[in-house]
């Protein structure tokens, strides 16, 4: 049960504070980060729920696509996502995946384009820390003249969620309350210049803040001042997002699975589903028109005991396994067991009745709607 | 009555021929906020380090070995109910089952409360 961190692990600019909270460091994607602090995960988690929490996601890979306009720019990370880039308007954010030549999920990843006119032709990307190395091979390997990557190692990048988010960090930056969900712009952070997005991955309102690593502790520090705010580990990192029904990247999905057997044709407007001019463009569009062989869905346990990833699912009574949870766990919002699998296509119906081996014994499970927690991301009123 | 405790993190209070055994506060402080228990069924005969039970936290599942060799005689059903108890009160009220001892010679392989504070210091 030892958790000492292997001294080879890479630290983020917030580890000294980590510790002096209290923090369970383990080793996560090559860095040492914390899992939880001294509340614990149901506590951070209903915490993140109710008021406000600040996790620490510096691990996450900070780049930029910099090119001569946004046309080429964009055209250009066209050719490896299925999204629409060329229409994200100055200021605005998308969630795309890179994807491979068979039409394989590479990484999920964070596209903005920059409000500042000056900066036209840069897409800041927001990547998976174990992905980082991967992905930006891919990149660097496909660019064109005129396009360069640049990645920002002396960036920090903190998530700050849920619904009094905003009031929070108004009082530091009050521009941030007129930015509408999934938007970036430059904010002044008690006079310290940060970059800012109204999104997450908990399900929550909130934000994600790029700051430079020097002012890092002191910004957390300013945010955790607020008796609302409390320092949230990954553990609760992952439950909130699993209540949301997010993919994560290596678990939920991975190189093998497309965008539509990892449900998550949300990415993919109009315009690239109807082109399919993208990698593995032709399986992509063969599984939309005929439905993909097997599709993520999300699963509700009866009874109070988890199923965790990896356990086989199955149609009641019948040993033979006919697919694979690929998340589960406890809800703390619930107060139940839930779990995200892949299913042949037949199964996926909500309702649904399937169930799930845990420890050789048969747990019944129904096929249920996600989010299981209701998205309360942060609506402008027009 | 004594109290003996492993290297797995049980405690074992020995009345007569019959062991009560549960998991020490470190363990509980290690796992975090428990969420679900799998207690053995009674009549259950096990041998020392075989699989008794099942701790769940939000995060993981942990097994709870059987200490010694032994009989299942009882299971605490209030943990079923509410497995949040092994948080709050792990050394007492939160006892995970009673076995019958069939090799009480087993006892004297385990550690005393100083040595098994001891070797939590060592940790």
């Amino acid at each position: 049960m030892a958790d000492t961190a292997a001294t080879d692990l890479a630290k983020t600019p917030l580890y000294d504070l980590h510790v002096e909270l209290g923090a369970r460091m383990v080793p996560f994607a090559g860095y040492s980060m914390p899992v939880q602090y001294k509340d614990g995960i149901m506590k951070e988690h209903l915490h993140t729920r109710e008021a406000a929490g600040l996790f620490d996601v510096s691990h996450m890979g900070q780049a930029a696509l910099i090119g001569p306009d946004h046309e080429t720019t964009a055209a250009f990370l066209e050719s490896l996502v299925p999204s629409n880039m060329k229409e994200l308007k100055p200021g605005k954010q998308r969630y795309t995946v890179l994807l491979n030549a068979e039409g394989g999920v590479i990484d999920d990843l964070m596209v903005s384009r920059p409000a500042n006119p000056a900066q036209d032709g840069t897409l800041f990307l927001v990547v998976n820390a174990a992905r980082k190395d991967v992905d930006y091979e891919v990149i660097r390997g496909a660019l064109p003249e005129g396009i360069a990557l640049e990645t920002y190692e002396d960036r920090a990048l903190l998530a700050l969620q849920g619904p009094k988010a905003a009031e929070v960090l108004a009082a530091h930056a009050p521009e941030c309350a007129e930015m509408g969900f999934m938007s970036a712009q430059p904010l002044e952070f008690d006079g310290i210049t940060i970059h800012a997005s109204r999104s997450g991955y908990t399900g929550e309102d909130g934000y994600e803040l790029s700051v430079p690593a020097g002012a890092a502790d002191a910004i957390a520090r300013a945010l955790l001042a607020d008796e609302r705010v409390k320092p949230i580990g990954l553990g609760a990192r992952d439950s909130l997002r699993l209540e949301a029904g997010l993919c994560l990247y290596g678990h939920d999905m991975d190189e093998s699975n497309s965008p539509v057997e990892a449900n998550i044709t949300f990415c993919m407007q109009k315009r690239r589903r109807e082109a399919g001019d993208f990698p593995g463009g032709a399986r992509v569009l063969k599984e939309l028109a005929e439905g993909p062989s097997k599709i993520r869905i999300g699963l509700k346990l009866e009874g109070r005991a988890p199923a965790r990833e990896g356990a086989q699912i199955c149609l009641p009574g019948e040993a033979t396994p006919i697919g694979v949870v690929t998340s589960g766990g406890f809800a703390p919002t619930m107060q139940a067991p839930i779990a995200m699998g892949y299913v042949p296509l037949d199964y996926s119906k909500t309702g649904t009745q399937l169930s799930i081996v845990v420890r050789g014994k048969e747990l019944p499970a129904v096929v249920a709607d996600m989010p299981f927690v209701e998205q309360r991301y942060y609506r402008k009123p027009k | 009555m004594t109290t003996y405790f492993t290297k797995d993190h049980e405690w074992l209070k020995v009345e007569g021929d019959v062991a009560t055994v549960g998991i020490t506060e470190y363990a509980q402080s290690q796992l975090g906020d428990v969420v679900f228990v799998e207690l053995p069924e009674t009549g259950k005969a096990l041998a020392q380090g075989d699989e008794a039970a099942v701790v769940e936290s939000v995060k993981a599942a942990s097994e709870v070995y059987a200490p010694v060799d032994g009989e299942i005689v009882d299971g605490n059903a209030d943990l079923e109910g509410e497995p949040a108890k092994v948080n709050e009160d792990p050394e007492n009220s939160a006892w995970f089952f009673k076995m019958k001892l069939s090799n009480a010679g087993q006892l004297e392989e385990l550690m005393n409360e100083a040595d098994y504070k001891a070797y939590v210091e060592s940790l």
